[in-house]
Protein backbone atom coordinates (compact mmCIF):
# COMPACT_ATOMS: atom_id res chain seq x y z
CA UNK A 1 0.00 0.00 0.00
CA UNK A 2 2.86 2.41 0.87
CA UNK A 3 4.50 1.85 -2.54
CA UNK A 4 1.17 2.40 -4.31
CA UNK A 5 0.53 5.64 -2.41
CA UNK A 6 4.02 6.90 -3.25
CA UNK A 7 3.47 6.07 -6.95
CA UNK A 8 0.08 7.81 -6.85
CA UNK A 9 1.58 11.02 -5.46
CA UNK A 10 4.10 11.14 -8.31
CA UNK A 11 1.39 10.39 -10.88
CA UNK A 12 -1.03 12.97 -9.46
CA UNK A 13 1.65 15.68 -9.59
CA UNK A 14 2.46 14.81 -13.21
CA UNK A 15 -1.17 14.42 -14.36
CA UNK A 16 -2.34 17.66 -12.72
CA UNK A 17 0.75 19.76 -13.47
CA UNK A 18 1.33 20.56 -9.79
CA UNK A 19 4.83 21.81 -10.48
CA UNK A 20 5.38 23.49 -7.10
CA UNK A 21 4.31 20.38 -5.18
CA UNK A 22 6.63 17.51 -4.22
CA UNK A 23 5.40 13.98 -3.40
CA UNK A 24 6.45 14.41 0.23
CA UNK A 25 4.24 17.52 0.44
CA UNK A 26 1.13 15.37 0.02
CA UNK A 27 0.05 13.55 3.18
CA UNK A 28 -1.45 10.07 2.83
CA UNK A 29 -4.68 11.24 4.46
CA UNK A 30 -4.59 14.88 3.37
CA UNK A 31 -7.75 16.13 1.65
CA UNK A 32 -7.13 16.56 -2.08
CA UNK A 33 -10.00 18.97 -2.80
CA UNK A 34 -10.94 22.41 -1.50
CA UNK A 35 -9.11 22.90 1.78
CA UNK A 36 -6.33 20.39 1.07
CA UNK A 37 -4.41 20.47 -2.19
CA UNK A 38 -7.05 22.80 -3.61
CA UNK A 39 -7.94 20.64 -6.61
CA UNK A 40 -10.99 21.56 -8.71
CA UNK A 41 -13.61 19.79 -10.82
CA UNK A 42 -11.34 19.54 -13.89
CA UNK A 43 -8.69 17.92 -11.69
CA UNK A 44 -11.32 15.37 -10.61
CA UNK A 45 -11.83 14.45 -14.26
CA UNK A 46 -8.07 14.16 -14.71
CA UNK A 47 -7.92 11.77 -11.72
CA UNK A 48 -10.55 9.59 -13.40
CA UNK A 49 -8.37 9.58 -16.55
CA UNK A 50 -5.33 8.69 -14.41
CA UNK A 51 -7.13 5.66 -12.92
CA UNK A 52 -8.12 4.54 -16.38
CA UNK A 53 -4.73 5.06 -18.04
CA UNK A 54 -2.43 3.84 -15.27
CA UNK A 55 -4.56 1.20 -13.57
CA UNK A 56 -7.18 0.24 -16.18
CA UNK A 57 -9.91 1.01 -13.66
CA UNK A 58 -13.09 2.83 -14.64
CA UNK A 59 -14.97 4.63 -11.93
CA UNK A 60 -18.24 2.69 -12.22
CA UNK A 61 -20.37 5.15 -10.30
CA UNK A 62 -19.64 8.89 -10.58
CA UNK A 63 -21.31 9.45 -7.21
CA UNK A 64 -18.47 7.49 -5.61
CA UNK A 65 -16.00 10.20 -6.78
CA UNK A 66 -15.93 12.35 -3.61
CA UNK A 67 -15.37 9.26 -1.44
CA UNK A 68 -12.75 7.67 -3.74
CA UNK A 69 -10.80 10.88 -4.33
CA UNK A 70 -10.87 12.14 -0.75
CA UNK A 71 -7.16 11.38 -0.21
CA UNK A 72 -4.25 9.43 -1.66
CA UNK A 73 -5.05 6.61 0.76
CA UNK A 74 -8.68 6.31 -0.36
CA UNK A 75 -7.58 6.22 -4.01
CA UNK A 76 -5.02 3.52 -3.20
CA UNK A 77 -7.67 1.49 -1.35
CA UNK A 78 -10.04 1.79 -4.31
CA UNK A 79 -7.31 0.64 -6.72
CA UNK A 80 -6.34 -2.29 -4.48
CA UNK A 81 -9.94 -3.43 -4.13
CA UNK A 82 -10.74 -3.18 -7.84
CA UNK A 83 -7.47 -4.70 -9.06
CA UNK A 84 -8.02 -7.74 -6.83
CA UNK A 85 -11.59 -7.99 -8.16
CA UNK A 86 -10.29 -7.91 -11.73
CA UNK A 87 -7.78 -10.73 -11.21
CA UNK B 1 -8.56 61.72 -24.01
CA UNK B 2 -7.47 58.12 -23.72
CA UNK B 3 -3.91 57.06 -23.02
CA UNK B 4 -1.80 53.91 -23.27
CA UNK B 5 -0.66 54.14 -19.67
CA UNK B 6 1.34 50.90 -19.78
CA UNK B 7 2.31 48.40 -22.47
CA UNK B 8 3.88 44.95 -22.32
CA UNK B 9 5.36 43.00 -25.21
CA UNK B 10 6.54 39.41 -24.98
CA UNK B 11 8.28 38.13 -28.08
CA UNK B 12 11.42 36.32 -29.15
CA UNK B 13 12.15 35.17 -25.59
CA UNK B 14 12.12 38.68 -24.15
CA UNK B 15 9.60 40.54 -22.01
CA UNK B 16 9.32 44.33 -22.33
CA UNK B 17 7.36 46.85 -20.33
CA UNK B 18 7.02 50.39 -21.60
CA UNK B 19 9.93 49.81 -23.97
CA UNK B 20 12.31 48.48 -21.30
CA UNK B 21 13.47 44.86 -21.46
CA UNK B 22 12.72 43.30 -18.05
CA UNK B 23 13.50 39.68 -18.79
CA UNK B 24 15.35 37.71 -21.46
CA UNK B 25 15.98 34.00 -21.65
CA UNK B 26 17.69 32.88 -24.82
CA UNK B 27 17.54 29.17 -23.98
CA UNK B 28 14.70 26.77 -24.44
CA UNK B 29 11.39 26.66 -26.24
CA UNK B 30 8.21 28.54 -25.34
CA UNK B 31 7.00 26.37 -22.41
CA UNK B 32 10.37 26.68 -20.63
CA UNK B 33 10.55 30.41 -21.38
CA UNK B 34 7.08 31.01 -19.92
CA UNK B 35 7.92 29.20 -16.69
CA UNK B 36 11.31 30.94 -16.44
CA UNK B 37 9.61 34.32 -16.84
CA UNK B 38 6.91 33.40 -14.29
CA UNK B 39 9.60 32.56 -11.74
CA UNK B 40 11.74 35.59 -12.63
CA UNK B 41 8.90 37.98 -11.81
CA UNK B 42 8.17 36.16 -8.55
CA UNK B 43 4.54 35.39 -9.32
CA UNK B 44 2.82 32.91 -7.02
CA UNK B 45 -0.27 31.49 -8.68
CA UNK B 46 -0.19 27.64 -8.90
CA UNK B 47 -3.06 27.70 -11.38
CA UNK B 48 -0.57 29.12 -13.91
CA UNK B 49 1.03 25.70 -14.39
CA UNK B 50 -2.28 24.20 -15.46
CA UNK B 51 -2.89 26.71 -18.25
CA UNK B 52 -2.19 26.00 -21.90
CA UNK B 53 0.54 28.05 -23.60
CA UNK B 54 -1.85 30.72 -24.94
CA UNK B 55 -3.35 31.33 -21.50
CA UNK B 56 0.08 31.26 -19.85
CA UNK B 57 1.36 33.83 -22.35
CA UNK B 58 -1.63 36.17 -21.97
CA UNK B 59 -1.76 35.78 -18.19
CA UNK B 60 1.97 36.45 -17.86
CA UNK B 61 1.80 39.52 -20.12
CA UNK B 62 -1.17 40.89 -18.17
CA UNK B 63 0.55 40.35 -14.80
CA UNK B 64 3.64 42.22 -16.01
CA UNK B 65 1.37 44.92 -17.43
CA UNK B 66 -0.59 45.33 -14.20
CA UNK B 67 2.34 45.27 -11.74
CA UNK B 68 2.26 48.76 -10.25
CA UNK B 69 -0.89 49.65 -12.18
CA UNK B 70 -4.60 49.54 -11.39
CA UNK B 71 -4.13 49.99 -7.66
CA UNK B 72 -6.78 48.30 -5.59
CA UNK B 73 -10.00 50.27 -5.58
CA UNK B 74 -8.99 52.53 -8.47
CA UNK B 75 -11.82 51.13 -10.59
CA UNK B 76 -14.93 49.10 -9.91
CA UNK B 77 -14.70 45.47 -11.20
CA UNK B 78 -17.36 46.27 -13.83
CA UNK B 79 -15.33 49.21 -15.15
CA UNK B 80 -12.31 47.16 -16.28
CA UNK B 81 -12.61 45.25 -19.56
CA UNK B 82 -10.42 43.06 -21.76
CA UNK B 83 -10.33 43.03 -25.57
CA UNK B 84 -7.88 40.59 -27.11
CA UNK B 85 -7.15 39.39 -30.62
CA UNK B 86 -4.93 36.92 -32.44
CA UNK B 87 -4.55 34.96 -35.68
CA UNK B 88 -4.60 31.32 -34.59
CA UNK B 89 -7.46 31.38 -32.08
CA UNK B 90 -6.95 28.37 -29.76
CA UNK B 91 -5.50 26.14 -32.47
CA UNK B 92 -2.41 25.35 -30.37
CA UNK B 93 -4.60 23.76 -27.67
CA UNK B 94 -7.06 22.33 -30.21
CA UNK B 95 -4.29 20.27 -31.87
CA UNK B 96 -2.99 19.00 -28.53
CA UNK B 97 -6.51 18.07 -27.45
CA UNK B 98 -7.11 16.27 -30.76
CA UNK B 99 -3.89 14.32 -30.21
CA UNK B 100 -4.90 13.41 -26.63
CA UNK B 101 -8.26 12.16 -27.88
CA UNK B 102 -6.55 9.31 -29.73
CA UNK B 103 -6.14 7.72 -26.28
CA UNK B 104 -8.33 9.26 -23.57
CA UNK B 105 -9.33 12.87 -24.23
CA UNK B 106 -7.77 15.20 -21.68
CA UNK B 107 -10.33 17.28 -19.71
CA UNK B 108 -7.68 19.84 -18.75
CA UNK B 109 -6.75 20.37 -22.42
CA UNK B 110 -10.39 20.56 -23.46
CA UNK B 111 -11.09 23.58 -21.26
CA UNK B 112 -8.52 25.60 -23.23
CA UNK B 113 -10.00 24.89 -26.67
CA UNK B 114 -11.48 28.39 -26.87
CA UNK B 115 -9.33 31.51 -27.30
CA UNK B 116 -11.23 33.63 -24.77
CA UNK B 117 -10.30 31.32 -21.89
CA UNK B 118 -7.18 33.45 -21.44
CA UNK B 119 -9.47 36.41 -20.73
CA UNK B 120 -11.29 34.33 -18.12
CA UNK B 121 -8.01 33.43 -16.41
CA UNK B 122 -7.08 37.12 -16.10
CA UNK B 123 -10.57 38.06 -14.89
CA UNK B 124 -10.50 35.28 -12.26
CA UNK B 125 -7.14 36.52 -10.95
CA UNK B 126 -8.13 40.20 -10.76
CA UNK B 127 -11.92 39.82 -10.34
CA UNK B 128 -12.58 41.97 -13.41
CA UNK B 129 -16.22 41.90 -14.48
CA UNK B 130 -16.28 44.42 -17.34
CA UNK B 131 -16.94 43.88 -21.05
CA UNK B 132 -14.67 41.35 -22.76
CA UNK B 133 -14.19 40.12 -26.31
CA UNK B 134 -11.72 38.10 -28.36
CA UNK B 135 -11.36 38.75 -32.11
CA UNK B 136 -9.51 36.79 -34.78
CA UNK B 137 -7.55 38.68 -37.45
CA UNK B 138 -4.83 37.64 -39.87
CA UNK B 139 -2.47 40.11 -38.23
CA UNK B 140 -2.44 42.81 -35.53
CA UNK B 141 -5.26 45.21 -36.38
CA UNK B 142 -4.58 48.48 -34.56
CA UNK B 143 -7.28 50.32 -36.47
CA UNK B 144 -10.05 47.96 -35.32
CA UNK B 145 -8.69 47.79 -31.79
CA UNK B 146 -8.59 51.55 -31.42
CA UNK B 147 -12.13 51.98 -32.76
CA UNK B 148 -13.68 49.10 -30.76
CA UNK B 149 -12.08 49.99 -27.43
CA UNK B 150 -12.80 53.71 -27.94
CA UNK B 151 -16.44 52.78 -28.48
CA UNK B 152 -16.52 51.05 -25.09
CA UNK B 153 -15.06 54.14 -23.41
CA UNK B 154 -17.26 56.59 -25.30
CA UNK B 155 -20.37 54.62 -24.33
CA UNK B 156 -19.31 54.75 -20.65
CA UNK B 157 -19.10 50.96 -20.55
CA UNK B 158 -15.45 50.94 -19.40
CA UNK B 159 -13.08 53.18 -17.46
CA UNK B 160 -10.02 51.01 -18.13
CA UNK B 161 -9.27 48.36 -20.72
CA UNK B 162 -6.52 45.79 -21.23
CA UNK B 163 -6.36 45.25 -24.94
CA UNK B 164 -4.02 43.87 -27.57
CA UNK B 165 -2.68 40.75 -29.26
CA UNK B 166 -2.00 37.31 -27.77
CA UNK B 167 -0.86 34.83 -30.39
CA UNK B 168 0.59 31.36 -29.85
CA UNK B 169 0.93 28.42 -32.19
CA UNK B 170 3.58 25.85 -31.30
CA UNK B 171 6.79 27.85 -30.80
CA UNK B 172 5.61 30.98 -32.66
CA UNK B 173 4.22 33.52 -30.25
CA UNK B 174 3.79 37.19 -29.46
CA UNK B 175 1.88 39.10 -26.82
CA UNK B 176 1.44 42.86 -26.99
CA UNK B 177 -0.91 44.21 -24.32
CA UNK B 178 -1.90 47.80 -23.67
CA UNK B 179 -3.54 49.27 -20.60
CA UNK B 180 -5.86 52.06 -21.75
CA UNK B 181 -7.07 54.66 -19.25
CA UNK B 182 -8.45 58.18 -19.31
CA UNK B 183 -7.10 59.27 -15.95
CA UNK B 184 -3.63 60.84 -16.11
CA UNK B 185 -3.30 61.40 -12.34
CA UNK B 186 0.07 60.32 -10.96
CA UNK B 187 0.94 58.54 -14.18
CA UNK B 188 4.32 60.22 -14.57
CA UNK B 189 5.91 58.53 -11.57
CA UNK B 190 3.98 55.32 -11.69
CA UNK B 191 6.05 53.31 -14.14
CA UNK B 192 9.62 53.08 -15.29
CA UNK B 193 9.45 53.85 -18.98
CA UNK B 194 11.56 54.36 -22.08
CA UNK B 195 8.84 56.67 -23.39
CA UNK B 196 9.24 60.46 -23.43
CA UNK B 197 5.58 60.92 -22.49
CA UNK B 198 2.50 58.80 -21.94
CA UNK B 199 1.29 57.92 -25.45
CA UNK B 200 -2.20 58.73 -26.58
CA UNK B 201 -4.38 55.75 -27.42
CA UNK B 202 -4.17 55.96 -31.21
CA UNK B 203 -3.79 53.50 -34.05
CA UNK B 204 -0.33 54.84 -34.82
CA UNK B 205 0.92 54.48 -31.25
CA UNK B 206 -0.49 50.97 -30.99
CA UNK B 207 1.33 50.00 -34.17
CA UNK B 208 4.53 51.72 -33.06
CA UNK B 209 4.65 49.90 -29.73
CA UNK B 210 3.59 46.59 -31.27
CA UNK B 211 6.33 46.71 -33.88
CA UNK B 212 9.16 48.40 -31.99
CA UNK B 213 8.98 47.14 -28.42
CA UNK B 214 10.30 43.73 -29.35
CA UNK B 215 13.71 45.28 -29.75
Amino acid sequence: MDKLMQDLKVQIIAQLNLQDVKPEDIGDDQALFVEGLGLDSIDALELIVLLQQQYKIKLSNAEDGPKVFRSVRTIAEYITTHQSQNT
Amino acid sequence: MKYITTATVISQQKAYKNGICLFADEDGALPAFLIAAYRHFGFNYPRFYKMDNLAKLGWLASEILLQGSLESGRYQPEEVGIVFSNASSSLDADLKYFESARDIASPSLFVYTLPNIVIGEICIKHKFKGESAFFIFESFNADFLEKYVSGLFNSNILQACICGWVECIENEYKAALFLVETDMNELKDRQASAWDSVPLFTKDNLNKIYHLSNG
